[in-house]
């Protein structure tokens, strides 16, 4: 393993409610060329492999990997797709450079939730069509279970789950691209409709449209290209795994898949204490108490600890270990397999230092994480570091 | 190239119309023959790997989840790759890229398709792979497109159906041999001329039947692969290349796609001369067609010359260059992905000496295994030797 990988080309659109003007193939395309035009490179020419995640029923097209490399400048080139989150196209994009075989790669995902018109309907076909699907469970109830064990278990109550929603919605009004921003007061949480006990509507991240490209290339293809000085943001460990499928048989007090997910990546980015050695963390937060969880799970904070941090704000911009300074998905939007590589977007923006009003003092590590949402036991991280 | 990679063992399902077992069941139960073929445990499996066309053949959305605890995936890192019906030989590479990348000791491949579950007729599910603005409307089906490909062939070459009709004579006589096999029988040239016209030049025994069934194989870095056989088959060179989404504009005559994925794999393989250096094959054969097509565009011959060598005899079990010799997809079936895997493993078996009745006649050593998919679009390449 000696091949290092960095991040060369970032790029991505809007991140809007909905997007009328343009079809997923125009927004591919948009952060396409941005991230080709950031990495320097001519896709035709500079470009060895495309990884695109996408699912067919978020699509509605089957075999949607039919529909990617025109917008990419992939045609006749080596490109695959990944039903999976965007940081596993990410891990796909890591081990094939790593293997020495291609110094260049490009990683997409996008949503265009818009025009999925039945989105609980989707979801719910993504459950057990044997076990689970005939109880009829709709995959927020589900969530507002997981919650309210969550909440028994860690002592916490749902205001701070509201203080996580207040601060990754605030964050987002610096964000310029996201699609959810709001600076949000008391009173809003207390008028916002439950869905599923203790789950309200302000708890929920809500769907947006947009797409996001990643370029990745070898250490030796940067010194070649950009020279020996220049500083780059190195990709240097990825994790992913994957849990108990079946609701009936998971252990809903852990999420021991992150925790796995996470420790695969902390092994090859040589780190050894996760809670001193990450500067700030781009956590999944598709709900509001998965923010808290997955910070446990990823050995960032004690359990124990997590009340004194959110009352102390050291989640918050200026607190030791900000979390979704990017807004989170709560704040920027769900992008369906597109929410990981949001992140992945902002915390590079972050250790390149052009967060503007959001922008951390020096960070130097950055975790990236995600989570492919319920009824899903599939998470994966990724470290980046300058 | 990466660290080298070999395959270590393989098990299938009998490929059947419609299996009583759930999807996950058909995984589980290729994933343990390939276990138990090498006396490993899925404790020394370090990562997963699965394969598996459309969502809708099984109405599961996210069916790579769905199908992780069958593919043995449970608090592992699990990725579903996706190139339509280049799937399975593409999982292969998929796997490949986790072990020569040196993050994997040791990989495993399953691919998976239950196409039963559609009602009445897998065909059905076809109707949602083409563009929703321009092609859905017309409301094409697989057949039809793949007649007009079969007719642009034929009339390109000035070739006669009854010679691309002896590649199914062939396939389904070899598949006899298959222990395996859905669709093996003494079938006549004549069985197949008189069989019902779909869409000429396309007949009904021209075609690949549907098929539910799983194939599972084991990639293994070389340290652990000396160490669990003395014959391991190693991956000399992969392949794959996906060409535009607009089909419509392209000249159907030859599979550029597959000649570029082949281009790939040989460079990897150190292959210069594949008519000489390549001993046995298998190419995607879903229709009698596309074997010949797809050796082509492998180079295994001249463009046009694919049916003379079949009237020849050179692709027969004991001729020179045998081709599907386990009976392809139109012998054994066509669980889409898990056809592509079987391909794979049934050079496996050739390579090791251990494919029973089916052994070819020739010493061969090194064996490419091919599949395609998409909009006439994907191809995916292996090349394996001992």
């Amino acid at each position: 393993m000696t091949n290092k990988v960095a991040v060369v080309g970032i790029g991505a659109t809007q991140f809007r409610s909905i997007s009328p003007d343009v079809s997923y193939k125009e927004l591919m395309f948009e952060a396409a060329v941005k991230a080709y035009e950031d990495a320097g490179i001519d896709p035709r020419r500079d470009v060895d492999t495309f990884v695109t995640c996408a699912e067919d029923y978020h699509e509605g097209t089957s075999i949607f990997d039919e529909y990617v490399p025109d917008q990419l400048g992939a045609a006749l080139k080596q490109m695959h797709t990944i039903s999976g989150e965007g940081l596993h196209g990410i891990a796909a994009a890591w081990l094939q450079i790593m293997t020495g075989e291609f110094d260049v790669a490009v990683v997409e995902a996008h949503s265009k939730a818009s025009n999925i018109l039945t989105p609980d309907g989707v979801a719910v076909c993504a459950q057990d069509p044997i076990f689970n699907r005939p109880l009829g469970l709709n995959n927020l109830f589900i969530a507002g279970l997981e919650m309210n064990l969550f909440l028994q278990r860690s002592g916490l109550t749902s205001e701070h789950c509201a203080a996580v929603v207040k601060k990754n919605r605030a964050n987002a009004l610096a964000n310029p691209i996201a699609g959810r921003a709001a600076k949000l007061s008391v009173d809003d949480f207390r008028t916002s409709p439950m869905v599923a006990f203790p789950l309200s509507e302000l708890d929920i991240a809500q769907p947006v449209d947009g797409a996001v490209v990643v370029v990745l290339a070898s250490e030796a293809w940067l010194r070649k290209r950009h020279g020996y000085n220049s500083k780059p943001v190195f990709l240097s460990g990825v994790g992913w795994c994957n849990g108990s499928f079946s609701l009936e048989s998971r252990t809903w007090e852990r999420q021991d898949f992150v925790t796995k997910a996470a420790d695969m990546a902390y092994r090859h980015a040589g780190i050894e204490c996760p809670a001193k050695e990450i500067d700030f963390a781009e956590v999944d937060d598709t709900y509001s108490y998965k923010e808290l969880q997955h910070l446990v799970e990823l050995r960032l904070v004690g359990e124990g600890e997590l009340k004194g941090w959110i009352e102390s704000g050291r989640t918050e911009l200026k607190g030791n270990l900000p979390v979704n300074s990017s807004g989170g998905a709560l704040g920027m939007g769900y992008l369906y397999e597109a929410t990981g590589l949001a992140r992945f977007y902002w915390a590079v923006q972050e250790l390149r230092g052009a967060c503007g009003k959001n922008q951390l003092p020096n960070p130097r590590t950055a975790l990236v994480h995600a989570w492919r949402g319920l009824p899903t036991t599939s998470a994966a991280v990724a470290i980046l570091t300058v | 190239m990466g660290n080298r990679v070999a395959i270590v063992g393989a098990g299938m399902t009998k490929f059947v119309r419609r299996a009583q077992e759930t999807g996950q069941e058909l995984a589980f139960y290729a994933t343990k023959m390939a276990l138990d073929s090498c006396g490993m445990k899925l404790d020394q499996i370090d990562g997963v790997v699965l394969g598996s066309a459309p969502d809708t053949f099984d109405g599961v959305h996210m069916k790579g989840e769905y199908l992780s605890p069958g593919a043995g995936a449970w608090g592992k890192p699990y990725m579903r790759c996706y190139v339509g019906g280049g799937t399975g030989v593409f999982a292969v590479a998929h796997g490949w890229y986790h072990v020569a990348s040196g993050v994997f000791d040791t990989c495993l491949v399953v691919c998976e398709e239950k196409m039963s579950s559609y009602q009445p007729h897998a065909q059905g599910a076809f109707l949602t792979i083409f563009d929703h603005t321009t092609e859905r409307p017309l409301k094409p089906n697989l057949l039809w497109i793949f007649a007009l490909e079969m007719n642009r062939y034929m009339t390109t070459y000035g070739l006669r159906k009854e010679d691309i009709a002896l590649v199914a004579v062939k396939n389904k006589n070899n598949a006899l041999d298959h222990p395996a096999a859905q669709l093996g029988g003494k079938v006549t040239l004549d069985d197949i001329l008189s069989s019902e016209v779909l869409a000429w030049p396309v007949q009904r025994l021209d075609v690949s039947p549907v098929s539910d069934g799983a194939v599972a194989v084991i990639l293994a870095n070389e340290t652990v692969a000396r160490r669990v056989t003395d014959k391991p088959v190693w991956i000399e060179g992969v392949g794959w290349s996906l060409d535009t989404a607009y089909w419509t504009n392209r000249d159907l005559c030859y599979p550029r796609y597959v000649e570029e994925a082949a281009r790939m794999a040989y460079k990897m393989a150190g292959v210069t001369d594949p008519r000489h250096q390549i001993h046995i094959a298998e190419p995607y054969d879903p229709f009698d067609y596309k074997e010949l097509h797809h050796m082509e565009g492998l180079l295994l011959c001249g463009r046009g010359e694919a049916p003379q060598l079949t009237v020849d005899g050179v692709t027969q079990r004991d001729g020179e260059l045998p081709v599907c010799p386990s009976g392809g997809l139109l012998g054994v079936g066509n669980p889409i992905a898990a056809a592509g895997l079987m391909k794979v493993a049934e050079l496996f078996w050739q390579l090791r000496g251990e494919a029973g009745k089916r052994q070819v006649a020739r010493k061969v050593k090194r064996g490419v295994a091919q599949a395609w998919g998409d909009l006439m679009q994907v191809g995916t390449v292996v090349v394996v030797g001992i």
